[in-house]
């Protein structure tokens, strides 16, 4: 069996925020993201964020839970602060293994 | 005989002699610490004249790190996320011990007679806790809460005597650990205390262990004086129902605000500050404030409260007076502040904005700033005066 997959769950690997962009949502994951998750990633308050952690989980569930936050968890929604595209970026660099800063 | 001796001897004496020479008597009593958290470092430095006196490397993940000092204020006890325990000498700017405790913690707190330190761990979850000179295992304290089940351990606190309070983050729970006999010390739990305790207190007098929950409104209180009365709930659904906003960043608890017969608490996920009297512990009103307050903290003379707050509003700093409770300042010291803190005194404020990779120092009198230190990514601050403080 073949099955259809929708438009959103194909990467749209050709997006790249430019150099300063990149820099800030670097610095947003390791510093903000990480004042929970860990400056490394490797958990806290909220679970870890490493490739090993990430690799069996849905990449739009997790674009969602960025986006919109998890309720009753205290993951908060990020919306206002990254783009959808922004938000796949973040997802697909995680489950690369996320970039240090400079 | 003579001459064994001598060989022995002279070496090491000439060394002390030549370190003595070099190296001047200092006090320790306005010293103190800034982590810079992503460079795995802290900056030693000195109150009296604002400056950066050298830097100890090597701490690992400092992520949300902080500290207690030894009760000569020679050593910090810097406590990592990546359950580094690290004792750095302040005077000769090196670590003295380290050791790796766990995978993932988040603070510590050190005994009234200074010879314990024990420190909460994420995971695996629970406290531990050391001999302050060796860093040797004293006691171990898994946060075991129902059968394979382990919180993380958050809210830890010096109880008085060699005992101390914790809260566990899944279970709702308070534990206190009376470390009297050592090896296998006495606890007592307090459970169905509420959601989510996210961290926690202990007032000035050491009197009240205070925790704030996440996952409702309100807080649990505990009397250490009369732990056999149990943990209260005060302030009960504050919010009033009202739909919380996002948490950008989780309120520290720890920055006591406390100033006469009132309190001052971060409200979770809402623009305001409570106004608490510690003698009923009831609220007395709330202040709004320009965003979700972080850390909320009194002058050590009480007549003006410091707040910061989380993102997007993390670049201001609001000051409250006590006496009017309205905000009569709002400061932007730099971009995404994480911490302030006051010189022993309270005639400055240290504060540090990690985005402009610097620390901002204020006059409390005029509110006018009176220096920069440059630091990369800084986040704590922590002077040696927490010492002699109760709940530090």
């Amino acid at each position: 069996m073949i099955l259809a997959v929708p438009p959103a769950l194909g990467a749209d690997s050709s997006f790249t925020p430019d150099p300063t962009r990149r820099q800030e949502l670097i610095r947003m994951v390791r510093q903000d993201c990480g004042s929970c998750h860990g400056l490394t990633l490797k958990g806290g308050l909220g679970p870890a964020l490493l490739p090993d952690a990430l690799r069996d989980k849905d990449r739009n569930g997790l674009v969602f839970s960025i986006l919109q936050g998890r309720p009753g968890t205290a993951m908060p929604p990020w919306q206002n602060f990254l783009s959808r595209r922004e938000a796949e970026w973040i997802v697909d660099q995680l489950r690369l293994g996320f970039p240090d800063e400079r | 005989m003579n001459a064994k001796m001598n060989a022995k001897w002279i070496a090491p004496l000439v060394l002390l002699l030549a370190g003595c020479a070099a190296w001047q008597p200092r006090g320790t009593g306005d010293l103190g610490l800034v982590v810079e958290r992503a460079a795995g470092r802290v900056m030693v430095v000195e109150t009296s004249g604002h400056s950066k006196l050298g830097e100890v490397t090597g701490l690992g993940d400092l992520s949300h790190a902080s500290v207690v000092y030894s009760r000569d204020q020679r050593y910090a006890f810097v406590f990592g996320r990546d359950g580094g325990l690290t004792k750095v000498d302040l005077l000769a700017q090196r670590i003295d011990r380290r050791i790796v405790q766990a995978g993932n913690s988040i603070g510590g707190a050190i005994s009234e007679d200074g010879r314990l330190v024990a420190v909460a761990n994420y995971e695996p979850g629970g406290v531990k806790v050391f001999d302050s000179a060796t860093l040797e295992l004293v006691a171990d304290i898994p946060s075991e809460y129902a059968p394979g089940r382990r919180a993380k351990v958050v809210g830890l606190e010096d109880a008085g005597g060699r005992r101390f309070a914790f809260s566990l983050f899944e279970a709702g729970e308070i534990w206190l650990a009376d470390l009297g006999a050592e090896a296998s010390p006495r606890l007592q739990k307090f459970k169905n205390i509420g959601q989510e305790p996210y961290d926690a207190l202990v007032t000035r007098d050491g009197r009240y262990y205070l925790a704030g929950l996440f996952g409702e409104d309100g807080l649990a209180l505990l009397d250490l004086w009369h732990p056999e009365r149990g943990v209260r709930r005060i302030l009960p659904g504050y919010g009033r129902g009202q739909e919380k906003l996002p948490v950008y960043k989780m309120p520290h608890l720890e920055g006591w605000a406390q100033a006469g017969n009132l309190a001052y608490l971060p409200a979770v996920g809402r623009h305001e500050v409570l106004v608490v009297d510690t003698r009923t512990w009831r609220e007395t009103g709330r202040i709004p404030v320009r965003g979700q307050p972080v850390f909320v903290m009194a002058e050590p003379g009480g007549r003006r409260v410091w707040v910061n707050f989380a993102l997007p509003d993390n670049g201001a700093v609001q000051v409250i007076d006590t006496e009017t409770l309205q905000v009569i300042q709002t400061l932007h010291p730099g971009r995404a502040v994480l911490h302030m803190e006051f010189t022993p005194r309270g005639e400055a404020v240290w504060i540090s904005c990690r985005d402009d990779n610097r620390v901002a120092v204020y006059d409390t009198a005029t509110l006018r700033e009176l220096a920069r230190l440059p630091a990369a990514s800084p986040s704590g601050i922590f002077f040696t005066a927490r010492a002699h403080g109760i709940g530090f």
